[in-house]
């Protein structure tokens, strides 16, 4: 029997039962939420709530109705990853813009901000665009991709029925309380973990339904083998559950008020907070986009992984080390120095695994370099690449307690964090959703290669841009700091070097629009290919042929 | 050859999801567990008290406006940032403090020891219009604070409570008198005899934001940016002393 379906005779369905279950009682609490809350944050996250609830009872209901809940067991669900490639789209447009917006802020300040506004100051603006392109622009991309590669990987249709479009829509509804909530000031205060207790309640549950998918299609494969991508895959899931449980253990003031206390203070605070925070970089947007590599570039060129004993070495070499790594951004201060130095060690150690996954990604490529003329979308995998071992070589070095004592505090950290970011994982992002979105809407090819090239040197300017003038205001100002005259006084007052700052910061801000540009252009590129349009004049040089029908790796 | 046996991991999701779990977790264990032995993570001083309840609804405003993404709160021990700021941070300075605020970026300056060093009068007016004082400053103006009545103050209570909860030592008589004390340390013409009582004689008590009619946001704020850094006596604390080296 290929159709499941809510008929008297098939089997329960369980899927339904959780999801119907949880937005009743999701509905239930955001009810009393709305009249009860201790604050106006949670009167709107109740709101917000309470109409996720109704909603997703309703499609239930609906789609019951209408037996629009079955499937068809033998084939992939990729409607779901289409919703993620636009999803990941139109989070990534808005991440970069309200970037763009506070690198303004921080360069013209007199005309950014508002007096009656004061929600949108930079301290409040800041988190939604760390949270938009982090959590809602690579957090999709994670999803889409992962969805995508298991199903492939494993020849087998992702596990749990509706569970996957829970888990979807479910992290969407996390990405819009978190970033309602940072306008309104409804934070935990701690960088990258600023939802608060009630939204980690909530992304808990969906983490745990994306856990289960993943698992559950492992569980369904017809491979022998598990694929290496979802090696990389699932230390990022399970990882990540992990970090955001410890991190986020918070007493709340009361059942409806959206202020909580962390569980830990001060320096423990610290250590476990860094620990979480670097590793959301390791785990999330390392391991997450080491795993797109190694499904698409091996796609994109047609040719297999470099090296497989290379993998392995790399995989558990990369998730052993990264988690140690943490104390780094605490050099100087309060944590104990062994602690400290761990970190330093560690990181220092981390250098040879990245490069380990840059090197296997790249070699891949071997034999088929020439291909790099004629495929654009090619390009931006192996920039990424370029920019993953660039910044994976400048973190160990800033990692080094004398370098930091410089570099700690400045914007040099800012532009590495980009490089990383714009680099890499947006790089590799692009490249992903460049190869995804003929494959999923079944199009021969992508509207026109001549703008993924224009969006290619836009980002790659942008991004260029963006790190050299952090370059040059961090470490100005980190020499500024620690400057001396010949009387044996500080040479310069804070604000002299806030007001060096200036030109570097009008620079950053060219560079983040030029990016945010090149972002844009390549939403109407992959708009225009799921129209099924393709851009006159252009040769026909076509991305790989559709992927349904190659066997797995 | 040891990849062979790895085909036993890839071969089976489970040993996969537990061989994840048992690599990752070594390093979080062996980093973090050892902090919870406060003695060896945190030193001995005089001073360091929870904070009042006025202090503790302007650290919120602090949280809730981001000033941690602009600001730090921990000096650290290199000649220029103590000749910038004063003594290097100390973990007890901040043992009490549920989130820890350190910051990563001095867009703006360190404010670990910035209490005492403005009036208040300069305070409210920079937080009014930053620019106004240091001309140069790029910080976001935050006049709304002026005049507005603090919002968790009749639940003040509840947010000692869950500080309770998670391990500051806030007592019954805290407790109980929470909303009395917010109110008594920001009107002159209060009585802030318990309140002083309570969290001792060193606790600034005035009318912070020029205001005495009404306890606004901008009096908490300034509250706390007021006691950042004053609890320890610098004065009597050793930092050479081999008990107070980590």
């Amino acid at each position: 029997m290929n159709q499941v379906s809510i008929h008297p005779k098939a089997p329960v369905r369980i899927d339904i039962i959780f999801v119907g279950v949880l937005s009743f009682l999701v509905a239930l609490w955001a009810l009393f939420a709305t009249s009860r809350a201790d604050d106006f944050g949670m009167v709107v996250h109740g709101w917000i709530l309470l109409l996720a609830g109704v909603i997703g009872a309703f499609t239930l209901v609906f789609n019951s109705a209408g037996n629009g809940l079955s499937y068809d067991a033998k084939t992939y669900s990729d409607a779901i990853i289409r919703y993620g490639v636009i999803a990941s789209t139109i989070w990534g447009i808005v991440g970069m813009l309200v970037g763009v917006v506070i690198a303004l802020q921080l360069a013209f300040p007199e005309l950014l901000y508002f007096k009656d506004f004061g929600f949108l100051n930079f301290g409040r603006l800041r988190p939604v665009h760390t949270s938009a392109v982090i959590f809602a622009f690579g957090g999709n991309v994670l999803i889409a991709t992962s969805f995508y590669v298991v199903q492939r990987t494993c020849r087998a249709r992702l596990f749990g029925g509706i569970l996957p479009w829970f888990v979807f829509w479910g992290y969407q509804l996390f990405i819009v309380l978190a970033a309602i909530g940072y306008v309104l000031g409804v934070t935990s205060g701690q960088e990258y973990a600023e939802p608060t207790w009630h939204v980690d309640l909530w992304l808990t549950i969906v983490w745990v339904a994306y856990l289960l998918v993943f698992l559950g299609t492992l569980w369904k494969r017809k491979e022998p083998h598990i694929y290496v991508a979802n090696w990389f895959y699932l230390a990022c899931i399970v990882t990540i559950a992990m970090l955001h449980l410890v991190n986020n253990a918070a007493v709340p003031t009361s059942l409806f008020a959206s202020s909580a206390y962390p569980l830990f203070g001060g320096v423990q605070n610290a250590l476990t907070q860094w620990w979480y925070g670097h590793n959301a970089v390791g785990f999330f947007l390392t391991a997450g986009f080491l795993a797109i590599m190694y499904y698409f570039i091996p796609k994109q060129v047609n040719r297999p992984v470099y090296s497989y004993q290379l993998s392995i070495v790399h995989f558990w070499a990369l998730i052993f080390i990264y988690i140690w790594a943490g104390p780094h951004h605490l050099h100087y201060t309060a944590l104990p120095q062994w602690a400290q130095t761990l970190g330093m060690v560690f990181s220092i150690m981390l250098w040879m695994p990245s490069w380990g996954g840059m090197i296997n990604g790249l070699m891949t490529l071997s034999g088929a370099w020439d291909k790099l003329r004629t495929d654009p979308v090619l390009r931006m995998f192996v920039a990424s690449l370029a920019f993953y071992g660039m910044s994976t070589f400048e973190g160990p070095v800033m990692s080094v307690r004398a370098v930091n004592s410089l570099s700690h505090y400045t914007d040099w950290t800012i532009g590495h964090v980009h490089s990383g970011a714009l680099g890499w994982v947006g790089l590799v992002s692009f490249g992903a959703l460049y190869a995804l979105t003929p494959w999923l809407w079944k199009r021969k090819r992508l509207y026109s290669l001549k703008l993924v090239e224009m969006h290619f040197w836009l980002s790659t300017i942008g991004i260029l841009f963006y790190i050299s003038s952090m370059w040059v205001s961090g470490i100005q100002q980190g020499l500024m700091w620690r400057d001396y005259n010949e009387y044996g006084f500080l040479t310069y007052s804070f604000v002299e070097t806030v007001k060096a700052m200036h030109l570097p910061y009008v620079v950053r801000a060219i560079g983040g629009l030029l990016y945010l540009i090149g972002t844009c252009i390549m939403a109407f590129n992959l708009w225009m290919t799921i129209k099924g349009a393709v851009a006159k004049k252009e040769p026909l040089i076509l991305s790989p042929s559709n992927p349904n029908l190659v066997p797995a790796e | 050859m040891i990849f062979k046996r790895h085909q036993l991991i890839e071969r089976n999701s489970l040993f996969m999801l537990l061989g994840i779990l048992v690599v990752v977790s070594i390093g979080g264990i062996v980093q973090i567990a050892p902090l919870f032995r406060v003695e060896q993570t945190i030193e001995k001083v005089d001073g360091v008290r929870p904070y009042t309840p006025l202090e503790l609804a302007g650290r919120g405003i602090y949280i809730r406006e981001g000033c941690y993404t602009c600001h730090s709160q921990m000096i650290r021990p290199l000649r220029d940032e103590i000749e910038r700021y004063g003594h290097y941070s100390l973990a007890a300075e901040s043992m009490y403090d549920h989130p820890f605020q350190w910051g990563s970026k001095r867009t703006g300056p360190d404010l670990a020891r910035v209490g005492g060093k403005y009036s208040d009068a300069w305070h409210v007016q920079h937080l009014i219009n930053p620019r106004s004082v240091v001309p140069e400053s790029i910080m976001p103006p935050y006049a709304f604070l002026e005049g507005r009545p603090i919002g968790i103050k009749d639940k003040i209570d509840k947010h000692i409570i869950a500080n309770v909860r998670v391990g500051v030592p806030y007592t019954q008589a805290e407790i109980d008198n929470a909303k009395v004390d917010l109110i008594a340390q920001a009107d002159p013409t209060a009585d802030s005899e318990g309140l002083q009582q309570r969290y001792g004689g060193k606790v600034n008590v005035r009318d912070f934001d020029g205001d005495p009619t009404q306890v606004t946001e901008m009096d908490a704020l300034v509250a706390y940016l007021q006691v950042l850094g004053t609890m320890v006596d610098f004065n009597t604390y050793e930092p050479e002393k081999a008990q107070n080296l980590r």
